[in-house]
Order: C-alpha cells, then sequence, then structure tokens
C-alpha cells in the first residue's frame, strides 16, 4: 500500500502542490478505513477532521422533518470530505457515513490550520483547492434545487 | 428574399408531405403495457393495418389519444427490430395522462416519424458516451440499442444517467444488463435518496470529468432537460469534445411535425425538421437565450 506521501500528489485536491508542501500536509494525516454504515461524523459535532477518499463511497446526509434520512451528497475516490474544520464555529452540519468499505486520509483540521497561518502560501493553496470544492458543490445544489426531473419538467 | 434556413423547411416539409400523409394519423393497438416508474409507462403498439412503422433512433412521432389530444413523444423502441412500436410516456398533463392509462386493447393514432436522428454509427471506430437525465433515458435508448447490435465496432462505451431518486430510475434491469454483459460503463446518480440508498448522489455532469473516454474521438449524444444538457454540453467541451461531435435532443411544442406551423421555432429552427437531435456546435448560441 502506498504511504500517504506517496499518495497525495495522485489526488486530483492535491494537484499541482509541490512536493515540501505535500511533505508538510501529510504530516497532519494518517490513513483511516471505515466499514460499511460506520459514521464519520454527526452533525452537531466538533469539526475537526477533514477527509479525502481513496476508494469506496461516503454519503452525506441530513435528517429531514417529511422524509427522515436523506442522501444529499455523496463522495468517492478522488472526492474531498468536509470543510467545515476551516471555518468557524468548526461544527459539522451534516452526518456522514460510509455507503461502501471506504479507505481515507483523514487530516487533522487544527494541525491544518497551523500550517496555513504559519506558511501563508500553504494557506493559500489550501483555500483555493477548498474554494474550488466549494463552487463545484455550490453549483450543483442550485441546479438541484431546480428539480430538473421533477413533474413539471 | 428568402433565406437558404426557409428553403430547408419548404423542402422538409414538402418531402415529408410528399413521403406518406405525413398529417393523416394512423391507428394503433396497445397491445402490451409496462409500469417503469411511479409516473411512467412504456406502450408497445401494432399497427392496425399490419405495415410496421420504420424509424431511426432519436426520432418522435405525433402520438394521439382520441378524444384527448395529440402529443410527440420520442420512440424509445429497438430500430433495429420490426414489430411493435414502443413507446415511454411519463404521466405529465392531460394526454400523457391519458396515454399512459391506455389499457391493452386501447386504439390510439400515430402520425410519423418525424425529425432527425441520433446517427450513433458517426462513433463507429472511436467511443460513444450518452449522458441522460429523467425521462431522457427513454429517447436514448433505441441509439443505445442500435449501438449494441454492433457493440464490436465501437471502443469505450459509456453510459451517465441521472434521475430525481432511486425510484425514478428506468430501465433498471437493462442498465445491469448493459453494463454486465454490453460492455457498456454505466454510471448512475440520484439528485436525492433515502438513508439506505447505497448509491452515488449528485449531479449526473459531476460525472463527466471522472469517466475515461478519448475526447477527440468520441461522440457523444446527450438527452434530458434543457438545463442538463447545456451543463452536460459545457463539461464536455471542457474535457475537449468538440461540439460538432456532441448531439442533443431538443423538445418545444411540436405540434404538425413537418415544419409547418411554426410551434416548435427555436429561431431560425423548427425543431420537428431541423431536430430534435441537433449538435451542441448549432445550439450553442440559442441554448442561452431565454427569448428564444
Amino acid at each position: 500500500m502506498q504511504t500517504i506521501e506517496e499518495y497525495l500528489p495522485e489526488h486530483p485536491f492535491f494537484a499541482g502542490l509541490d512536493q515540501p508542501t505535500l511533505e508538510l500536509l501529510a504530516g497532519c494525516a494518517t490513513n483511516v478505513h471505515f466499514n460499511v454504515n460506520e459514521v464519520l461524523f454527526h452533525e452537531g459535532d466538533q469539526a475537526d477532521t477533514f477527509y479525502i477518499v481513496r476508494k469506496g463511497l461516503i454519503a452525506i446526509q441530513v435528517q429531514s422533518p417529511s422524509a427522515g434520512g436523506v442522501v444529499v451528497d455523496t463522495a468517492e475516490a478522488g472526492g474531498v470530505v468536509g470543510w467545515s474544520w476551516l471555518v468557524p464555529p468548526y461544527r459539522w452540519m451534516f452526518d456522514a457515513r460510509a455507503s461502501e468499505s471506504t479507505s481515507a486520509v483523514a487530516f487533522d483540521g487544527a494541525c491544518l490550520r497551523g500550517k496555513c497561518e504559519s506558511d501563508p502560501a500553504v494557506g493559500y493553496a489550501l483555500m483555493q483547492r477548498v474554494a474550488q470544492v466549494m463552487f463545484d458543490r455550490l453549483e450543483a445544489a442550485r441546479l438541484r434545487l431546480i428539480d430538473m426531473y421533477g413533474s413539471s419538467s | 428574399m428568402t433565406s437558404l434556413a426557409e428553403h430547408d423547411h419548404a423542402d422538409a416539409a414538402a418531402h415529408a408531405l410528399a413521403a406518406g400523409d405525413a398529417m393523416l394519423p394512423r391507428p394503433y393497438r396497445v397491445v402490451r403495457t409496462r409500469q417503469d416508474t411511479r409516473d411512467t409507462v412504456t406502450l408497445q403498439l401494432e399497427p392496425v393495418d399490419g405495415v410496421p412503422l420504420k424509424f431511426s433512433a432519436g426520432q418522435f412521432t405525433m402520438l394521439h389519444a382520441f378524444g384527448v389530444g395529440e402529443v410527440p413523444i420520442s420512440i424509445s423502441g429497438d430500430p433495429t427490430k420490426e414489430g411493435l412500436l414502443e413507446h415511454t410516456i411519463r404521466n405529465v398533463g392531460s394526454v400523457s395522462g391519458a396515454l399512459v392509462a391506455a389499457a391493452p386493447g386501447t386504439i390510439l393514432a400515430v402520425r410519423g416519424p418525424f425529425g432527425t436522428g441520433w446517427d450513433v454509427s458517426d462513433g463507429m471506430g472511436g467511443d460513444v458516451v450518452f449522458i441522460t437525465g429523467g425521462i431522457g433515458l427513454a429517447p436514448l435508448r433505441p441509439a443505445i440499442l442500435e449501438l449494441l447490435a454492433n457493440r464490436d465496432k465501437y471502443n469505450r462505451v459509456v453510459l451517465l444517467y441521472g434521475a430525481r431518486t432511486p425510484d425514478d430510475i428506468l430501465f433498471g434491469d437493462e442498465l445491469r444488463k448493459w453494463a454486465d454483459r454490453m460492455g457498456v460503463v454505466v454510471e448512475v446518480t440520484v439528485d436525492n435518496g433515502p438513508h439506505n440508498w447505497r448509491g452515488r448522489v449528485g449531479l449526473v455532469t459531476q460525472l463527466i470529468p471522472r469517466v475515461g473516454f478519448d475526447p477527440a474521438h468520441t461522440v457523444a449524444l446527450v438527452c434530458g432537460p434543457e438545463v442538463m444538457m447545456r451543463a452536460s454540453a459545457m463539461a464536455l467541451r471542457d474535457r475537449g469534445v468538440p461540439a460538432a461531435s456532441i448531439r442533443l435532443s431538443m423538445e418545444r411544442n411540436m405540434k404538425c411535425g413537418v415544419g409547418l406551423c411554426g410551434h416548435c421555432q427555436l429561431r431560425e429552427l423548427f425543431i420537428c425538421v431541423d431536430g430534435p437531435v441537433l449538435t451542441y456546435e448549432r445550439l450553442a448560441p440559442l441554448m442561452s437565450r431565454w427569448e428564444l
């Protein structure tokens, strides 16, 4: 199995980062594994981790008053889970659960924030990447808001 | 002065009318029905006069429920097999409601087939990517079946399909068969799923960067709500697929089917004769203009 240092350059989220930066970030990371249905985090919990998915599928869920638990998004190999570690109050807004047996790299949020503050270039590079993820998800969420496959379309 | 486009429409209309009473409905009997999802039904129809309908994948007919009305419905059956005419219909209004309620033995009327086809065979020797959402899988199904009848003549074949919920996924058995036995990469996503859904949730366009195909040698066929087709076409362009190799099936208010009435006009195009299948190269300037 690849080490974290070997794997990070292959993950799309880290594309374009130089080796010293990747080694710096790898210092905050550990390999993790989740069995099917295992919960990564619950809504309201302290958001202290950021995950990049190596293999498997993570479901992002929310409790809906009318429909119960609803899966509103998924992340698979090459995807990322969680940005609440980056902005106060560092609290998860959704539940996350493994839909399949899933391998991921987990980054310690406080450690990452520390690296960003001590090295603004690293912080900017990381913020650019998180902003891209946020942008993509916001765009997708806006399109899904129109319910394009609904009965009126 | 008469424009070239106007000549095209006149020629197309004359050709359609000369080809065989395009305005005259032919009676068809409902032979079988299949409830595909909560609101979608497939009808299998046989011509009362016994003469089967020849059609190209991507074409539509004007389907008439007596006493209710007539609507354009894409053909969802296999163009390589002569036999029953197949239509997959979603109940979204009074006419489509009457059609999905038609029991075996009911007589309906059919005009057509009308419009342009997918011409999936243009993808022979290269990759073919099908991108579809919702009921849009039905108009693509004939092209998929046509391709699969000659599967060895194509390289990679990918089907990306987005549905509203897991219960709205059409042709589930066929999707599995195409993936397991026919060498098609089938990726399905839904807009939202119940807590026990084990599949993907998200937009179908988000799948486009993830799948393997050779953009320069790909024909992409896209069918679904217009906003989904626009987003898909842009994502395909981002991958490097030429605009001329991206084909979309447009939906407008088709009425006469032969380019005479103008109900389906999209600026210089009559979708019933110039379309419904058109290249993104031709459609791109028209698709982002709300007033059209």
